[in-house]
């Protein structure tokens, strides 16, 4: 039960949803961009968060697309999970959203959702980090094009009123070698304890990784570490881990000390790629 | 475009027949279908997405009530269990002892029920990561598992 | 919208809900109570009410409660006025009862010990976890009465407690409860049901709905005990056990409900299934700042079972036998006696001996008990037997009505709760067995009604069908009499010569000469005339508790339950050396039934009892903040076993009968869980090479004790 009030809005253009956006924040309703809801739903539940308007992207033709535009892979924000996974056009990220959440919800939960989220996994930016995705963006200024990795610090970062489309994939990223692991606590279901996406691009190895920092990163220094020629596994893996962007996290669904255990074994089968 | 601002009336599509409903635009389809049109068989286990005891079919995918807002609903069909009528995976679990005190069952068997229509082959990896939504704390799953292998064996 | 609850006092000795624990730092206590026409309202309102807490040094453990100078919980303990009967609180302490076993000379038991081996085990509080979140709807008429709707496995409590705490009489409360969506215990305290009651009295009787979210329900509603303990054994070279030295202390959390009575059970049963001669048992039920206990599935004996257990393949090692050769060799049989000192007779326990050999059969426990399969993976097994008895009040009674309709079929109405076990099914089978019927004939009343259904003492303690299987039989026995007298007034023969099946009353010399059940049920008219005999048909059954004794107070003898139920299990895990994670391969059950009466639910009730037990085993615990909040108060947070992570269970049932079981029938509906998280520690600490001696037991732990065997 959500203890607040919110109007709702399911816009058919993307200039009826900016349009919308910038009223509502006219009126102080704090507006929201809505793609499966379902953090905003559990969040709100639990008042965690608070808006006086949603604006639910997925009538928009553009947050809908999903297939190949020339050399293009094309994704719209409100591309469910299950139809990713389902589709098999790109496997790493179909694998990688497969493992968010639990099937029913993966029918549910939006990739746009999943990588704007406040959750601090959003694995399913590490395909995209590592893939070199490029986003397209709508907002009160039109919409614009950037790299994944120039609007990504730590998390999404979009100017007022903006929101993702689409998201555009170098097609042939999408038959390149990959790894995929998610390690929980013990049960399968459940937020990762790490997760750890790498592509094998040009005989160099490139890694995503989720759970370990309190956000979801690809660090080019690891990479580098990792793909340092001439020096055992072992010690590349040690020099990757000097490189860790923040504090390993320390919670209920394990310690750092334990994470690091965990990520040694991972990226030791990552490296086999 | 669809919009509600305050308390409306809007139309679903359930179980095959058009209802109006008077939502707030917080209200979830759980919520909906269990207080306003008396739809019970869906059940609230934790109303945060984590047990799929609310679980309905959305144009015959299964979703969990619970994190669907009502509204979002509108232009769907929406199944509940009280629009399955002696389907299969209704008989299978009965005779399967698929259940012990009920709560978890109409969710699962409506996930099931979306299995068997859209993957009727599916492997056991399949039915396992499609039933991995639910959870059952009374049955060990193995009673489950039965029912789903006699759905899949027969033709929904 | 009011916000009520200041002005009500709570009556005190009703410890659950009274508050009166001093340390009220907790935010898991109900303090204001918002009433409002919708839930969103009523949200809205509570988020206005904001609560000041002075926080108070908290007492987390039982360790710490039994501290010289721990904070005191309940500083007027022992004073309240209203003490449970059989507890016996020490004032001035935490300590909310303490069981003391004493039979047989320790002395002599470790002398004639040639090993001796001890251990130190934790199991943490956790939750029940049923689907249904715990929930209530009450209301009071214009005239008084009070009607409650409960989710509940005990209704009839529930209008005794309100009578008491309110001062009303029992007959102006009617509990009226439909199917249950899972209790495991957890719904046979009173708990929603006072805070509902003053809510619906503050709003002039209207009718008020009080439902936990999932959220409340796990982090205020009570839980699981949580444990330490401490166990020594002693046995001679051959293996044959010679002292047990028990001591366990149970964590009550904030209130005492249940939870004494689950540390007697731990004393009572302690030993497990096993013929020692010489016990000492100190059990000492603890009070702690943390939500307070109720029953859970099992009762104690899980906790026990676990401890046992581990120290007996602890034992089996330092003996170099086999742990199923260890335990073959003390299983108790008749002419031993149990801790309590009570003579045990095959009809009492069983047949423990035969289940061992059963699933000696099922999961080889002799040979290849640790397996190095390949590369970084290891196959092992381990064992665990199991006994409980109930542990009810030595005056829990129970009853049976039998109404006719007019078609000849009977109307089964009894207190039962049907929470999930297929009980009421089992009752019906048993009255369509004395009645030699169909079962279909038979109509169960499901949803109970205090008003009108007879009083069954509480849905608990695997005891219903024993207790209102009994009941059913003497109501089955009263309504043949009065079948066979209507058939003996229209047949003109002596009642004697007369037999009732098939929905009929027939001449035992002559079964073709005989008259139906629907033309004398409801009286027998005669033709022509239409003059009438006979009158309606109601047959009545009760059943009391026969024999039971409150443990003796400075030796713990006395009897606690009716008969035991025996079985023993076994897990089969996969163990991957390189990452310490697990998958669980097997789990068996034997256990001996005594009689079944419904194979596919005894089946199921055992493997999910297995399932819940495996549960517990791997990732059931409440994580504690600094603050003593609980971290993991939701689904998504505290994790219980999911579809595909179920191992293979086998489950097969011995038929040893309790002469005073209905049809033989022992309780077991609790029992599929008691010793999986002990064959489960013993199956990976054998594969580890560790002591695991806590649940639940998890990678990080494995690799933790590792790293630290290392170092
Ligand atoms: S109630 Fe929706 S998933 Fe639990
Ligand atoms: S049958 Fe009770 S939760 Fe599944």
């Amino acid at each position: 039960m959500i203890p607040f009030d919110f109007e709702y809005y399911r816009p058919d253009s993307i200039s009826q949803a900016v349009d919308l956006f910038m009223s509502l924040t006219r009126q102080a309703k704090k507006p929201m961009y809505y793609g499966g809801g379902t953090e905003i739903i559990s969040m709100a539940r639990a008042n965690n968060i608070y808006t006086g308007g949603v604006i639910d992207i997925k009538g928009i033709p553009e947050c809908n697309k999903f297939g190949y535009e020339g050399t293009d892979l094309v994704i719209g924000a409100a591309t469910t999970l299950t139809k990713i996974s389902d589709s098999n056009l790109f496997p790493m990220l179909g694998i990688t959203v497969a493992r968010i959440a639990d099937h029913t919800i993966q029918g549910k939960i939006t990739l746009g959702g999943n990588i704007t989220g406040t959750i601090m996994y959003r694995e399913a930016s590490l395909p995209l980090l590592i893939a070199d995705c490029r986003l397209s963006i709508a907002g009160p200024g039109g919409t614009r094009e950037a790299l994944l990795s120039q609007v990504f610090d730590r998390r999404i970062r979009l100017e007022e009123g903006e929101f993702i489309t689409h998201f555009i994939i170098d097609s042939h990223i999408t038959s390149l070698p990959f790894f995929h692991r998610k390690a929980t606590k013990i049960d399968k279901i459940d937020y990762p304890l790490i997760t750890v996406v790498a592509l094998k691009k040009d005989n160099r190895i490139l890694v995503g990784f989720s759970g370990l920092c309190d956000f979801p990163f690809r660090s080019l220094e690891m990479e580098d570490s990792l793909n340092q020629p001439g020096i055992s596994k072992k010690d590349r893996i040690q020099n990757a881990m000097a490189y860790i962007p923040a504090p390993i996290v320390e919670d209920i669904h394990g310690s750092a000390m334990y994470r690091r255990f965990v990520l040694e074994n991972i990226l030791s089968d990552a490296l086999e790629l | 475009m669809i919009q509600i601002r305050d308390i409306s009336t809007i139309e679903l599509d359930i179980n095959g027949e058009k209802r109006k409903v008077t939502v707030r635009a917080a209200d979830t389809l759980l919520h909906t279908l269990r207080e306003q049109l008396g739809l019970t068989g869906a059940k609230a286990g934790c109303e945060n997405g984590d047990c799929g005891a609310c679980t309905v079919l959305v144009d015959g995918w299964p979703i969990k009530s619970c994190l669907m807002l009502a509204v979002e609903a509108v232009g769907h069909s929406v199944t509940t269990i009280e629009g399955l009528k002696n389907a299969p995976t209704q008989k299978a679990f009965f005779e399967n002892w698929g259940f012990q005190c009920g709560y978890c069952t109409s969710g699962f068997i409506m996930n099931c029920h979306a299995l068997a229509t859209i993957h009727p082959g599916a492997d056991d990896d399949t039915i396992a990561d499609w039933l991995q939504s639910n959870i059952c704390r009374c049955t060990s799953y193995e009673e489950i598992a039965n029912a789903v292998k006699q759905v899949l064996k027969k033709d929904i | 919208m009011k916000i009520v609850g200041k002005t009500v006092p709570r009556k005190e000795g009703l410890d659950k809900v009274t508050g009166a624990a001093k340390y009220n730092d907790d935010i898991r206590e109900p303090v204001a109570i918002v009433v409002a026409d919708t839930e969103y309202q009523a949200q809205q309102a509570a988020y206005l009410i904001n609560v000041e807490y002075e926080p108070l040094p908290v007492v987390r453990t039982p360790s710490q409660a039994i501290e010289e100078g721990a904070p005191l919980i309940h500083e007027n303990l022992g004073h309240y006025g209203k003490e449970i009967d059989d507890v016996y609180p020490v004032p001035g302490t935490n300590i909310a009862d303490h069981t003391k076993i004493r039979k047989g000379n320790m002395d002599k038991g470790w002398e004639e010990s040639d090993v001796v081996v001890e251990g130190e085990y934790f199991m943490p509080k956790s939750d029940h976890i049923a689907m249904e979140t715990r929930n209530v709807r009450v209301k009071i008429d214009p005239t008084g009465k009070v009607r409650v709707y409960s989710s509940t496995q005990s209704p009839h409590a529930i209008k005794a407690e309100l009578a008491l705490a309110f001062n009303l009489d029992e007959g102006d409360i009617i509990v009226t409860a439909p199917l249950v969506g899972g209790g495991f215990g957890g719904k046979a305290p009173v708990n929603l049901e006072f805070i509902a009651y003053i809510a619906s009295r503050a709003v002039g009787g209207r009718l008020v709905r009080l439902a936990n979210t999932r959220e409340e329900d796990i982090a205020t509603s009570p839980t699981k005990i949580g444990i330490e303990a401490k166990i020594k054994l002693g046995a001679t070279k051959d293996g044959i056990l010679k002292a047990a030295e028990l001591r366990y202390l149970v964590d009550a959390g904030a209130y005492s409900d249940t939870a004494p009575r689950m540390a007697k059970t731990m004393a009572s049963n302690g030993t497990g299934p096993y013929n020692i001669e010489n016990v000492w048992c100190d059990s000492i039920c603890l009070y702690t700042n943390n939500t307070y206990s109720t029953s859970f599935r099992g009762f104690g004996n899980i906790a026990h079972t676990f401890c046992m257990e581990r120290t007996l393949d602890k034992l089996a090692k330092a003996l170099n036998m086999s742990p199923f050769e260890l335990r073959l060799k003390n299983a108790i049989g008749p002419g031993h006696t149990s801790a309590t000192q009570v003579k045990i007779t095959r009809s009492s326990v069983g047949d423990l001996e035969k289940c061992l050999h059963r699933l000696n059969e099922l999961i080889d426990m002799e040979r290849s008990l640790r397996v190095e399969e390949a590369k970084d993976k290891i196959i092992a097994k381990g064992m665990s037997c199991f006994w409980k008895t109930s542990a009810s009040n030595t005056d829990a009674i129970s009853g049976a009505i039998l109404t006719f309709n007019k078609d000849g079929s009977i109307n089964l109405i009894c207190g039962v709760m049907e929470i999930g076990s297929g009980v009421k099914t089992g009752l019906a089978q048993i009255l369509a067995e004395r009645m030699n019927m169909e079962v279909d004939k038979i109509h169960v009343q499901m949803e109970v009604n205090t008003e009108s259904s007879p009083k069954h003492w509480k849905t608990v303690a695997s005891m219903s069908t024993f207790m209102a299987g009994r009941a059913v039989l003497a109501a089955a026995d009263d309504a043949i009499r009065q079948l066979k007298d209507i058939g003996a007034m229209v047949m003109r023969v002596d009642p004697s010569q007369l037999e009732v099946g098939g929905q009929k009353v027939y001449m035992k010399s002559d079964p073709d000469n005989y008259v139906q059940f629907k033309d004398i049920v409801h009286g027998f008219k005669h033709q022509g005339g239409g003059n009438a005999v006979g009158g309606q048909i109601i047959g009545k059954g009760t059943y009391i508790m026969e024999n039971l004794t409150i443990l003796d107070l400075d030796t713990g003898k006395g009897r606690m339950g009716p008969a035991w139920t025996v079985g023993v299990q076994a897990v089969e895990v996969e163990y991957n050396t390189k990452e310490h994670t697990y998958k669980l391969l097997k789990a068996a059950t034997v256990l001996d039934a005594g009689r079944v009466i419904n194979p596919q639910a005894a089946k199921g009730v055992v493997m999910g009892g297995m399932s819940m037990g495996l549960s517990l085993g791997s990732r059931e615990a409440f994580i504690y903040g600094r603050d003593g909040g609980i971290l993991n108060s939701s689904l998504r947070t505290y994790k219980v076993m999911r579809f595909g992570e179920h191992p293979d269970y086998l489950v097969e049932f011995i038929e040893t009968p309790a002469q005073n079981g209905p049809y033989g029938a022992r309780g077991f509906g609790e029992h599929g869980i008691l010793g999986m998280p002990a064959a489960l520690a013993n199956a990976l600490s054998r594969a580890t090479g560790l002591e695991l001696d806590q649940v639940p037991i998890n990678p990080e732990l494995i690799w933790k004790m590792k790293t630290e065997a290392l170092s």
